[in-house]
């Protein structure tokens, strides 16, 4: 904040007139630099609508240093004639001058001074005319005082030639009076202090006004991925719904569990080397319930439980194999298989958690994607109550078309009689992928970007919560 | 699903009327199928190679219709239009007829046994005097192709082959031969190759190199031949070109080749079904007669028609509506189900044609009946399903520090589990061969190698990859590596990690360390040593040395942190400074009070259920010895092989290193070859198998393994097994060497034995037993259960818990030995105190 002094005697200045001063002749009648009034300007603009302020900028001629000499003492070659006597000076006297040389070379050709060569002790010099006109100075006077107008162009670039002179851009301020415009002025404070609080005076103060258009400081924080925000929600979801959570943390899987026992036939497609991993190490599972292997081989081979079964070769060794879990009922069978090695009570599911595909990638597929499942087991179950628990589901989503969002259905008497459920219950489920709903949500294009180390971590800080996932698909 | 492309002019034609756009969809939608898409062969070229290539190609309409995967009768338009207009009640669905030649015998296909080398099955049959036209000859052409790329499996289960009947002349011969010796001129080829010849040639056919593996590698090529010699088709590559079908042809001659003969039967009735509608008589298809290596013979195709009965109570109750039998079979005949109430009460016989092979089962039909009923007619209703949910504890406790982590000034990643070698190893400073990573034996590129074991290398690409963010970056994960585990089923089991990074101008050791104390106090463990947590120096080859300690949680070592190793640094493209946390969360799980849930089965099934019984005869003549007692349990139950195969995990022999008389001894002791489930096991029984012809000349035992028929001690008993003599002798004058190898075993007998301890199959049953109102006398009800003992059980510790209305129940806790006791057996005799008790029920049960 500049001096209190020179603030007021500024807007004394700026009252007294109608239609406003220019900085520069401020500065220049109170004698003080520009860049005073300049600093006094940006404060009471800063105390609001005191003044109003508008940038000028004017260009002027200014002596150099060595005009300004001139200025003072004279031009070199005035300077060379006058300190000529009468009888004349050797020329090796006037060349120790400090002038002596571009004043004697001036003088002469203006004709003012001769050399005579031949004279005795060498060469000496003699004015040739009776007084001169310094010219020079005359013109550096004019523009020392600020006349420079009644110079001509040409003379000035003569002069700036000699670099006597330079051309230079002042920049000022037009000061007119502001809307409240006063001649005193009051302090604004930036900020409430514990002090204002302690001794009231915050009544008095007035407060600078905030900028309330700039952006707030961002919180000191960490973030959520957005894909667990989402996965988060959907767990809610089921949670609300009475279903139990499933231990899905098993991602190495038997083709016995992931394909066999969910009476997926062994030359189904799906276990293709093209789209299921398997493991070199550990290559084989080692260890199944030996009565339920029994009778999954069984039902491939010789159908049963009303089936007539694919009546095929089923062999041990392709159910040992070892896989990266395709889906997540792969699970599902596991804890279905348990619940028929208790007395039946009716459960619901769910999981979600990572499978794997050895798929070809893109923009929307990746070899790993969380998949969401829901189960329900229950005597009397009907396909009705199926599509009431998806219609349920999908509206607590906040979805009305869900049809072709994943896949739902009714698991086989196949898979189910053999595991020992009691005949008469029935397993309705249904399954979506997490990443789906959670790209559309927050507008990604491309998975990479969503999942894996190649995200954008300004995507992560940026998403906002998931209350609901996306409304539509 | 495979999608059918039909031309939408002649389906509309063979409908015999138009649709709009819509109408067909919806059409398609109320039969189970749906429109994928309206488009033209010229949209297609143009959209796949570009508007130049596409000039000149047919713009006529396309349907491309998706059809359910197993539903080859609906993958041409003859089906399709047929099944449609069945179910708009157009049609009545056609009986599909075997007939036999009205002259003469039917033609006859041998097969020779050298195809059992390569491809063993075959069936034919004959369409007489059938009529092509353009479109119909596409259809046929087309049909083959989508069965061969749908139900064979792309040709390797069963391929199809058509043949001009008048070109050719039986019997046929179905054979295979050295691909040298084959030799003939293939379909659309001016000259003859060899099998050798033709091989080469088609390696780079677009089409059929995709096919050539599948007979390649095989000594003899599968072959069939006419009566004078002509090749009709080396299956499952190429026809012969001179029995080619064209629009001229009157009779064909179809063949199918399978390595799986139910297949080949399906394949083969589907081709004469679609077909047939084009013969003289239409749906009439001309019997041939298979000739079997050993002299038997079978007439193809079987078009053979299955009745089921069942009840239209099964139908409503399985789809939720109410409908009369009546009206339950008609819905059925509309989808070519043929129909009708037998008056028995509510039972419904439904024939099955032959175009439906997919219907194997009841709920087959049942699916069928809601798709006639049509699914938007149900009426949607809520499961009475009553259950309390639980959250998996181990997901619980991961949300709840994911949260606090979060609030802590930690971002979330989220990484692949898949990974490279490099990224768990090299990188890190590590051997692989050390890491007990699970290796990927199929990856199509080297970001699938292994699973990961660690979640550091992500969280140090995730930096990598946003290293223009400001910083300092701080990141968190929770989540599962995978971890080589010979204890479980699948020999690997996931393990739920934590781990932090802080990534800044400096390595900021204090703010990770900040981090664990932050998150010890969340997980309420104190810092201290024993019952606490400490961190103490430790060695590290990721760490930079003397920064790098482990984590101490109750005296256990649950982790590592520490400032990264320049090189690490290095190796991941990073150029500042970073230190990192990683610990494994599961040992704090023990706080919670939920009953562990896990995807672990029980092994041995402890409730008999009634299943269809299996054959008996299965049982093996192999002469049993006189006592299947072993040092490993009885051999002649699935206890005692599980424990001798766990034995032979990391042995090749039951003694030494060489085959001896005690491997002979316990392979007797076997009853039946064990299964192949106990790799061990297996592995090694068929290895002693091969001693057998020579086995008087192996060395001697050195100890005893199988006991004596009648034992002293029952050897499941696991309170005596202290007194069992495992190595006993009777040799005295053992030698020092063999007492020394004799102690050795005993440790590492002992020591597998402490690590699975459960030899004898045990189980930790939780009960409830309930009381039959408040003034029931809880302290007595106690007294009873506990008075019941049977051999194997044990009881355990007990509480009450209130039920509501001051009613308490009994919650107490048993060990039992699953053969021998069993949860009905417990119920019963606690039931038995009835004065007191109400209901007995088994709240947990657990495999030990």
């Amino acid at each position: 904040m500049a001096d209190t002094g020179v603030l007021e005697t500024l807007l004394q200045r700026v009252e007294k007139v109608d239609d406003g001063v220019d900085s520069l002749d401020v500065a220049t009648s109170l004698g003080v630099d520009h860049q005073v009034i300049v600093g006094a300007v940006k404060s009471l603009q800063a105390l609001g609508d005191v003044i109003s302020a508008e940038l000028r900028s004017s260009k002027h001629w200014e002596l150099t240093e060595e005009g300004t000499e001139i200025a003072e003492q004279g031009s070199h070659e005035s300077r060379v004639f006058s300190c000529i006597p009468l009888e004349g000076l050797a020329q090796s006297e006037l060349m120790k001058l400090p002038f002596g040389k571009i004043g004697f070379s001036k003088a002469m050709s203006n004709k003012w001074i001769r050399v005579d060569k031949a004279h005795e002790g060498g060469p000496r010099i003699f004015r040739t005319v009776e007084s001169i006109e310094d010219q020079v100075r005359e013109k550096l006077f004019l523009v020392q005082k600020g006349n420079s107008t009644q110079l001509e162009e040409k003379e000035k670039n003569e002069l700036k030639k000699r670099k006597l002179l330079s051309e230079v851009t002042v920049k000022s301020y037009w000061i007119t009076k502001g809307n409240s415009f006063s001649t005193t002025i009051t302090k604004q404070e930036t900020e409430l202090t514990p002090e204002m609080i302690a001794s009231g005076n915050w009544k008095e103060k007035k407060f600078k006004p905030y900028n309330f258009e700039a952006m707030g400081v961002a919180p000191d924080c960490g973030h959520l991925h957005p894909l667990m925000k989402v996965r988060t929600q959907f767990r809610q979801i089921f949670l609300e719904m009475g279903f139990t959570e499933m231990p899905t943390n098993n991602f190495i899987e038997s083709s016995f569990w992931n394909f066999d026992s969910l009476f997926q036939p062994q030359q189904h497609p799906a276990r293709d080397q093209h789209d299921t991993f398997f493991l070199s190490d550990p290559a084989h599972a080692h260890q199944f319930p030996q009565d339920y292997l029994e009778r999954v081989k069984k039902v491939h081979s010789e159908g049963g439980y009303g089936s007539q079964g694919y009546k095929y070769d089923w062999k041990i060794e392709e159910a040992q194999k070892n896989i990266l879990r395709t889906h997540t009922t792969a699970v599902s069978a596991r804890m279905l298989y348990k619940l028929a090695q208790q007395k039946f009570t009716p459960v619901k599911y769910f999981s979600i958690d990572r499978v794997f595909r050895n798929e070809t990638l893109d923009a929307t597929h990746l070899a790993e994607f969380h998949q969401i499942e829901g189960v329900v087991a229950d005597y009397g179950l009907t396909l009705g109550d199926l599509m009431g628990v998806l219609h349920q589901f999908f509206t607590k989503l906040g979805l009305k078309k869900w049809v072709e969002v994943g896949n739902s259905g009714v698991f086989r008497p196949e898979m189910l009689l053999p595991m020992g459920l009691p005949e008469g219950v029935s397993v309705i489920a249904w399954g979506l992928s997490l990443e789906r709903p959670t790209m559309i949500k927050y507008g990604i294009n491309n998975i990479r970007e969503l999942v894996g180390h190649k995200v954008n971590l300004q995507m992560v800080y940026d998403s906002p919560i998931c209350r609901n996932p996306p409304t539509h698909f | 699903m495979p999608t059918v492309g039909v031309k939408r002019d002649l389906l509309f034609k063979a409908l015999g009327r138009s649709y709009t756009d819509e109408e067909f969809d919806e059409l398609c939608f109320e039969f189970g199928l749906e429109l994928d898409e309206i488009t033209s062969e010229k949209e297609i070229i143009s959209r796949e190679q570009g508007d130049t290539k596409a000039s000149g190609a047919s713009d006529v309409i396309l349907y491309k219709i998706d059809v359910p995967a197993n539903r080859y009768d609906l993958l041409c338009l003859e089906g399709l239009v047929r099944g449609l207009q069945v179910f708009k009640n157009k049609l009545e669905a056609p009986q599909y007829k075997r007939v036999s030649p009205l002259s003469g015998e039917p033609q006859k296909l041998i097969i020779t046994k050298e195809t059992e080398a390569v491809r063993p099955h075959a069936v034919a049959a004959v369409l007489r005097n059938i009529t092509f036209t353009q479109e119909r000859y596409d259809s046929f052409i087309e049909l083959q192709e989508k069965l061969h790329q749908n139900i064979c499996r792309k040709r390797s289960l069963v391929a199809i082959g058509t043949h001009d009947l008048d070109t050719i002349s039986g019997p046929f011969t179905y054979t295979a031969k050295p691909p040298g010796d084959i030799s003939f001129k293939p379909l659309n080829q001016t000259k003859e190759y060899t099998a050798t010849q033709l091989m080469s040639l088609y390696k780079t056919d677009s089409h059929l190199r995709h096919y050539l593996h599948i007979i390649e590698d095989k000594p003899v090529y599968p072959v069939i031949y006419d009566s004078n010699g002509v090749v009709l088709s080396m299956p499952p590559i190429i026809n012969g070109d001179h029995s080619k079908i064209s629009l001229k042809t009157k009779n064909v001659f179809i063949e199918c080749t399978a390595t799986d003969q139910t297949k080949a039967k399906t394949v083969l009735d589907m081709m004469v079904t679609m077909f047939s509608e084009y013969c003289a008589q239409p749906f009439t298809v001309e019997e041939a007669e298979v000739v079997y290596p050993d002299g038997k013979t079978c007439i193809y195709p079987e078009l053979a028609y299955r009745k089921e009965k069942l009840s239209s109570k099964f139908i409503n109750q399985k789809v939720g509506i109410n409908e009369s039998t009546e009206k339950i079979a008609q819905l059925l005949t509309r989808m070519c189900l043929l129909s009708q109430a037998t008056g028995v009460g509510d039972e419904i016989e439904v024939e099955i044609p032959p175009t439906r092979s997919d219907v194997i089962h009841a709920c087959d039909i049942m699916e069928d009946a809601a798709i006639a009923y049509g699914f938007n007619n149900i009426t949607r209703t809520t499961p009475r399903t009553y259950t309390v949910a639980n959250q998996f504890p181990l997901n619980k406790l991961t949300e709840l520090l994911r949260q606090d982590l979060a609030a802590a000034g930690f971002t979330e990643a989220l990484n692949f589990a898949l990974c490279s070698q490099e990224d768990i190893a090299d990188k890190l400073g590590k051997k692989i061969s050390e890491m007990r990573a699970v290796h990927i034996s199929n990856p199509k590129t080297a970001e699938f190698q292994v699973a990961r074991t660690t979640l550091l290398p992500g969280l140090l690409k995730t930096i990598a990859a946003n290293r223009k963010m400001p910083l300092p970056l701080k990141l968190f994960e929770i989540s599962d590596v995978v971890l080589k585990d010979e204890t479980k089923d699948v020999g690997a089991r996931n393990s739920r990690r934590f781990c932090a990074v802080y990534y800044n101008k400096s390595p900021g050791f204090e703010v990770i360390h900040g981090l664990l104390d932050r998150t010890m106090q969340l997980l309420e463990v104190k810092p201290a040593r024993g019952e606490g947590y400490h961190i103490q120096t430790a060695d590290d080859s990721t760490y930079f040395p003397g920064r790098c300690a482990d984590i101490f949680v109750r005296g256990k070592n649950v982790g590592r942190l520490g400032v990264l190793h320049p090189d690490v640094i290095n190796r991941f493209e990073l150029t500042m400074p970073c230190s990192a946390l990683e610990m494994d969360i599961e040992p704090f799980l023990g706080h919670t009070a939920e009953t562990p849930l896990t995807h672990d089965v029980p092994m041995k099934e402890v409730i008999k259920h009634r299943f269809p019984t299996r054959d008996e005869s299965q049982q093996s003549a192999h002469s049993r010895p006189t006592s299947t007692k072993t040092v490993f349990g009885d051999v002649s139950t699935q206890v005692g092989l599980e424990a001798l195969s766990d034995f032979l995990a990391d042995k090749s022999y039951i003694e030494g290193f060489v085959a001896s008389q005690a491997d002979m001894i316990v392979f007797d002791a076997i009853p039946s070859p064990p299964s192949p489930t106990l790799c061990h096991l297996w592995r090694w029984y068929n290895h002693i198998k091969s001693f057998q012809t020579d086995r008087a000349r192996l060395p001697s035992a050195k100890s005893r393994y199988v006991l004596p028929a009648t034992p002293p001690a029952t050897p499941n008993d696991a309170s005596d097994e202290e007194d069992i003599d495992l190595f006993g002798s009777d040799d005295e004058a053992e030698s020092a060497e063999a007492a020394r190898i004799k102690e050795q075993r005993l440790a590492e007998y002992a020591a597998k034995k402490s690590k699975k301890p459960a030899l004898v199959a045990k189980s930790s049953i939780l009960l409830d037993v309930k009381p039959w109102d408040d003034e029931t006398d809880m302290s007595k009800l106690e007294e009873c259960v506990r008075s019941v003992s049977m051999d194997g059980l044990l009881w355990g510790q007990s509480k009450l818990v209130p039920v509501g209305y001051g009613i308490k129940k009994l919650q107490i806790g048993c060990v039992v030995e699953d053969d021998k006791v069993g949860t009905d057996m417990l119920e019963e005799a606690i039931t038995a105190f009835e004065e007191y008790v109400q209901s007995v029920d088994v709240a947990a049960f657990n495999k030990i």
